[in-house]
This record gives structure tokens, C-alpha cells and sequence, in this order.
């Protein structure tokens, strides 16, 4: 055996060399074939499609005129975006949805962060019973549809539901609200009750800013848009618990024991080792909520109506109002662009989020 | 379940103590206070769907569909017509005798714009479909990314990282478009294929896959093994938790997909899927049937229900992932 062993020893490598190429190469092989049909899959419905909105933003393109038909479109550059976000006739309605949008954002990704956050701290405790529970109940919206979760609050907030029969059987004086068509802001109702009206001050009337006056841009979510954010912190206060509650268990006991033979207070040591200590998953709660709440939808298909229409407008939804809401007049240049812009928008303010609460140093 | 290993965030263990005693009150208080909020109008959903449509105005807030009881919804008059019966003729009677007329009435109808037997054979294609192809095609694309040096390994990385930040109300209208051109609007092979991988996925199995030691697949390699034979003999087997996962997130987000399917299924009522076919019950939000809306919603909800209670474990640790995802 030894003899014919020293004999081959120049082909053995040879040979040792060429498997090692063909190894190589199978590996390769392998791993396009394992990663191609998903990418191929992702390229064509997410990536392509980005691009294909990118290019009809560009064009003068109505949705109607069949698209291999010459001359179905031209390019007309940036026009519909100047139309959109400068002059134009559907300025209004942009920078409408856009401030629904922004009362939105700004009421429900704080809110849905601090109760979860509380949440967590409460559940977490060393003496609570019942954690399983608490989970359970609290996760449940959470799996549940957008669509039946939107059509429970209907039911919920309709003129003769549940929350209305309770509030007037709480308090005898309640007059119903109807929750689900009422376009009142809810900060002019507050001013209202402190005595300020839309005449108070001309200067708030008259100064107008992108059309809409000083006074309007004030008013805050109108009723009906601040029970779609009822709904959305409802839904997701679970899941940003549980994401939380399995941050805090990370947090190892010694910290805090440490803490306290320092004679620290359990305040301060919620100030000073937890809510640091969770920086991390504040700001991936944060830009969960913040990706989730500029993009809403579902909820706004079900919950608005006719009366509604102006204050439950979206950004997200504008963009199917242009394309598909009214079928004599689809806009696929309009909706497009309105979509790009969303896009940025969502960009930009996950950016800024990033820069206020220190997302570099998270994972 | 780790119970000695738990951290305390803001822990006062001092329950004997005054003070420790009334932040635990408050603490308790605050966590009923919110699970009440949480499960009542489950509950209130479920307990309405068996009242008729009068009863569910005037006494919403009753936790058993009584006292209106023994109840008949409607009868019919002299020439055949329909006659709601109002609410205080639905009281008659004591017994418990929840009204079925929510759920006779949408479980039996075929008409485009009640078609719930329809719409939940297709919710489940649709939801299995794309389940197995996911689970097929995250997986491989999970190992590619994490065990298999390609070139491009990296770039695609990135690329599917990048897309998980895609909102998705920017693919609406392309989508629309390409499917529309491609003749694969409302179609099940359609809705399958737009949804046959999707990056969180991959990322989760990525994860995964990273976690499992690399010396099994030396030895597999060493027993002449190639790529594929390890993958699906070794190591696919071994990945029974984080599939388990995938595949229960994979279903439950097409169970109650209603974005894709309004634009993919969302012209045809015979495509619809259970979502989609619930915006068209409570149609314009004028006069809704809320016995027959409530129903829907209890018939829409209840398979997700027993998957969560029969899975919660994956659940939970998977919303810790679901960072990822974006929705």
C-alpha cells in the first residue's frame, strides 16, 4: 500500500486540488439555489414595485389608458409632487391627511410605549401572581384581526354601545357622544370649554399655512380619529409589554441588589438602572410604533364614513383614496407620488426618532 | 417559569410594610383595571353576537344575551314579508335562549355580498398555501444567508434587511398594477405567489440557523453529504421550533391579512378573503346588521384563538423577533 501511496502523491493533490475547486463550486452552487427563490420572490413584489412607484410618481399616468398603448403617459418630472406638496389643487388634502396623520403618530406611539412600559414594570414584580393572565389578556388584541378588532370598536362606540350605556350609567349627566362620525377637534374642545373659540384671536383665524389656517391646523384629532387611536393603542399595548417584559428579565437581579445595599430608592432605581438599562428596547418599541402608526389604514377602511371623511383621512389612506376611490377619476401619478412621499416621511422621522433617544447604541 | 432567575424593575419587597402593601393594591388595581379593558369587548363581542339586532341596541352592555330571551328575531307577516320584532317583544320570557339568528343567517348565505363560507375556505388556501411555501423557501433562503459562503452573500443581506423597512402602503398601486398586467388578479395562485417569502421570515430562520453548532454539518460534510442532502436531512429536522414559529406567524398574518387581499383578491367576492369580506358586512357604516357583523368577527376570530391558546409560547417569544417585521 505504501508504495503506490508515494507514487500518487503528485495526482492526490492535483486531485485534492480540483475537489477542493469543485467543493468550492458546488457551494456556490448551493447557496444561489437556496437563496434564489425567495430573493427572486422579494425582488419582484417588494423591490420591483418600489421602483415601479418611484417611476409613476414621475409620469402624468391616470390609471385608465392601458399602459401598452403609445402615449399612454408622459414624464412630467417632479410636477406631481409639486402639485402635491407646494401648489396645486390636492395641497389640502395632503397636508390635511398629513396633520390627522401627525395627531395621530404623536397620541398613540407615546401613549402605547409608557402603558406598556408601566405594564411591564407592574407584571414584572417579584410578588406578582397571575403573570400568565395578565399576559394572556393583555397580548389577545394583538393576534386578533385589524379588521374585527375595527369592527368590535364600531360596535363598541356605535351611538347605542356599550361605551356610551356605560358612561351614562356612570355619570347621569353624560350626554352620548357619537363617537364614530364627529369631526369636533378634540383640543377645540378643549379650548371651547376654556372659553376659546375660532374668533378669539384673528391671528390664529387669518394666518394660514399651507391653506389651512393656524387655528385649524390646532385642533388635534377630531373625536372620531381619536377612538381609531383608542383602538390602535388598545391592539398594540401587548405586544410592546411582552417585548418589554423580556427585556426586563435580561436585566440580571445583582444590578438592583447593588443598588439598593447603596441605599438607592426603588424610584431611583427605576430612573437610574431601568429605564437606561432598556434604552435599547424603547427605541425598537418606538420604531415599531413609528413605521406601524404613519402607515394606518385597515382601521381608517373601516371606521370612517361620509361625515368623517376629511378628519379620518390618512396619508396611507389618501393614497388609496387617489388611486382607487373615486373610479371615474383614478390618479396612479398622484397616488404614487403621495406613496414615495410616505416612504420619506417614514424615513426621515425614524431618523430623527434615532437621534432622540440614542437608537446609535442600540442593537 | 424562571421565576428564580427574574429581575425586578422598580421592586419594593417589602409587602409587609405599609407602604410596600399599597403599591401592590395599586399595582393589582391597575393591571385588573386594564385586563378588564382589554377582554370586555371580546367578551361584549361574543355575548351580542348571540342577541338580535334589537336587542343588541337597546341592551348592549348585557353580558348574557338575557333578559331578552326566548327569543325570535323576526316573524313573518300575512304576505311572507320579514318582521323585526322590536326589543321589548324579544323579552318575553325567561329562559336562556340565545338567538342563532346572526349566525344562521351569515352562515347560510352565498350572495356577493354575504358569502362567509366562501370567504373562509378561501382565508384557509390562502393561509396554508403560503404557510408551506414560506416555511420551504425562509428556510432556504435563512440557511443560505447564514451557514453558505456565495458570492453576494453579504449585498443580499442588506437588500433583504433594507426590504423589511419597505411601508407597505407604497407596493399597493405597483402591485396592483403588475398584477393586473400578469392577469393574476384575484387568483389564488396570485395571491400565493406575491406572498411567498417575506423577509422577516428569512430573518428568523437565518437567526436560527446561526444558533445550531456548526460541527453537525462537519460530521454530515465528513460523511459525504452535499448541501442539499444536510439541509433537509439534518438540519431542517433539527429546526422544528423556529418553523413551528414561522409557520404559526405565517398563518396567523394571512388569516388576517386584509391589505394584500384588497388589492390582490380585493375586485372578485368570490375571491375574497375573511378580512375583506367583513369590510363588505358592515357596508357603508349606515344601518349596520350588527347580529350578523358580530357574528362574522366571532367566526373570523375563534380559529386564531385556539392557535394562540394552543401556541402562546410561540407567540410570546416571538413578538420579541417581531421587531423585525414592521407589521
Amino acid at each position: 500500500m505504501a508504495e503506490p501511496a508515494v507514487k500518487s502523491v503528485p495526482t492526490a493533490s492535483a486531485a485534492a486540488v480540483t475537489t477542493q475547486q469543485s467543493a468550492k463550486r458546488q457551494e456556490i452552487f448551493a447557496g444561489l439555489v437556496f437563496i434564489a427563490p425567495a430573493f427572486v420572490i422579494l425582488f419582484l413584489f417588494m423591490i420591483l414595485p418600489l421602483l415601479v412607484a418611484g417611476y409613476f410618481s414621475l409620469t402624468d399616468w391616470n390609471g385608465r389608458r392601458p399602459l401598452n398603448q403609445e402615449g399612454a403617459y408622459e414624464i412630467v418630472g417632479l410636477r406631481n409632487y409639486e402639485q402635491l406638496l407646494i401648489q396645486g389643487r390636492r395641497v389640502d388634502d395632503f397636508y390635511n391627511a398629513l396633520k390627522n396623520t401627525v395627531y395621530y403618530v404623536l397620541g398613540v406611539v407615546p401613549t402605547q410605549t409608557i402603558i406598556a412600559l408601566v405594564l411591564a414594570v407592574i407584571v414584572n414584580q417579584k410578588w406578582m401572581r397571575w403573570r400568565g393572565f395578565f399576559r394572556t389578556a393583555y397580548y389577545f388584541p394583538s393576534i386578533t384581526s385589524s379588521i374585527v378588532v375595527s369592527m368590535i370598536f364600531l360596535f363598541m362606540f356605535s351611538n347605542t354601545g356599550p361605551v356610551n350605556g356605560f358612561l351614562s350609567s356612570v355619570f347621569p349627566s353624560y350626554k352620548p357622544v357619537t363617537w364614530l362620525a364627529n369631526n369636533d377637534g378634540v383640543i377645540h374642545n378643549f379650548l371651547g370649554v376654556l372659553g376659546i373659540t375660532e374668533n378669539s384671536s384673528t391671528f390664529l383665524k387669518d394666518t394660514e399655512i399651507f391653506r389651512i389656517s393656524l387655528w385649524d391646523w390646532l385642533s388635534g384629532p377630531s373625536v372620531s380619529l381619536l377612538t381609531i387611536m383608542i383602538l390602535a393603542i388598545w391592539t398594540t399595548i401587548g405586544t410592546m409589554m411582552v417585548v418589554y417584559l423580556s427585556a426586563l428579565q435580561n436585566i440580571p437581579a445583582q444590578v438592583y441588589e447593588a443598588a439598593y445595599v447603596d441605599g438607592a430608592t426603588a424610584w431611583q432605581a427605576f430612573r437610574k438602572i431601568t429605564v437606561p438599562l432598556l434604552a435599547p428596547t424603547t427605541f425598537f418599541v418606538i420604531t415599531l410604533g413609528l413605521i406601524g402608526t404613519f402607515q394606518v389604514f385597515d382601521q381608517i377602511y373601516v371606521l370612517r364614513n361620509d361625515t368623517t371623511r376629511e378628519t379620518t383621512m390618512s396619508v396611507a389612506y389618501l393614497v388609496y383614496d387617489f388611486a382607487f376611490g373615486s373610479l371615474n377619476d383614478p390618479r396612479m401619478d398622484r397616488a404614487t407620488a403621495t406613496a414615495v412621499t410616505l416612504f420619506l416621511i417614514i424615513f426621515v422621522a425614524t431618523l430623527i426618532q434615532r437621534r432622540i433617544t440614542g437608537g446609535d447604541q442600540a442593537k | 417559569m424562571t421565576t428564580a432567575a427574574r429581575s425586578v424593575g422598580m421592586d419594593v419587597d417589602n409587602s409587609k410594610t405599609g407602604l410596600g402593601r399599597i403599591l401592590a393594591i395599586a399595582g393589582y388595581s391597575i393591571l385588573i383595571l386594564v385586563a378588564i379593558i382589554q377582554t370586555v369587548p371580546f367578551i361584549l363581542t361574543i355575548a351580542n353576537s348571540f342577541k338580535c339586532d334589537p336587542a343588541i341596541t337597546t341592551r348592549p352592555a348585557a353580558f348574557i344575551p338575557a333578559p331578552p330571551f326566548g327569543v325570535q328575531c323576526a316573524t313573518q307577516d300575512e304576505s311572507g314579508n320579514r318582521v323585526v320584532l322590536n326589543a321589548d317583544d324579544q323579552t318575553e320570557g325567561i329562559t336562556f335562549n340565545p338567538s342563532f339568528n346572526g349566525y344562521e343567517s351569515i352562515l347560510n348565505s352565498t350572495g356577493a355580498a354575504n358569502n362567509l363560507p366562501r370567504w373562509l375556505v378561501n382565508t384557509l388556501i390562502y393561509s396554508v398555501a403560503v404557510m408551506i411555501i414560506r416555511i420551504i423557501l425562509n428556510s432556504m433562503a435563512g440557511y443560505a444567508l447564514a451557514r453558505i459562503k456565495f458570492p453576494g452573500n453579504r449585498i443580499v443581506f442588506f437588500i433583504i434587511l433594507g426590504v423589511l423597512m419597505i411601508p407597505g402602503v407604497v407596493l399597493l398601486i405597483p402591485r396592483f398594477l403588475m398584477l393586473n398586467q400578469l392577469n393574476l388578479l384575484n387568483t389564488y395562485h396570485g395571491y400565493v405567489i406575491v406572498l411567498a417569502a417575506d423577509a422577516f421570515g428569512i430573518m428568523l430562520m437565518k437567526q436560527f440557523f446561526e444558533s445550531i453548532p456548526k460541527e453537525i454539518e462537519e460530521a454530515a460534510q465528513v460523511d459525504g453529504a452535499n448541501r442539499f442532502i444536510m439541509f433537509f436531512r439534518v438540519i431542517l429536522p433539527m429546526a422544528t421550533p423556529a418553523l413551528t414559529a414561522l409557520a404559526i406567524f405565517s398563518f396567523q398574518g394571512q388569516w388576517n391579512n386584509f391589505m394584500d387581499a384588497l388589492i390582490i383578491v380585493g375586485t372578485d367576492p368570490e375571491m375574497f378573503n375573511l378580512p375583506m369580506g367583513l369590510t363588505v358586512l358592515t357596508g357603508s357604516g349606515q344601518d349596520i346588521q350588527f347580529d350578523l357583523v358580530l357574528a362574522g368577527a366571532v367566526i373570523t376570530t375563534l380559529p386564531m384563538a385556539v392557535i394562540f391558546f394552543l401556541f402562546q409560547r410561540y407567540f410570546v417569544e416571538g413578538s420579541n423577533y417581531s421587531g423585525l417585521a414592521g407589521q
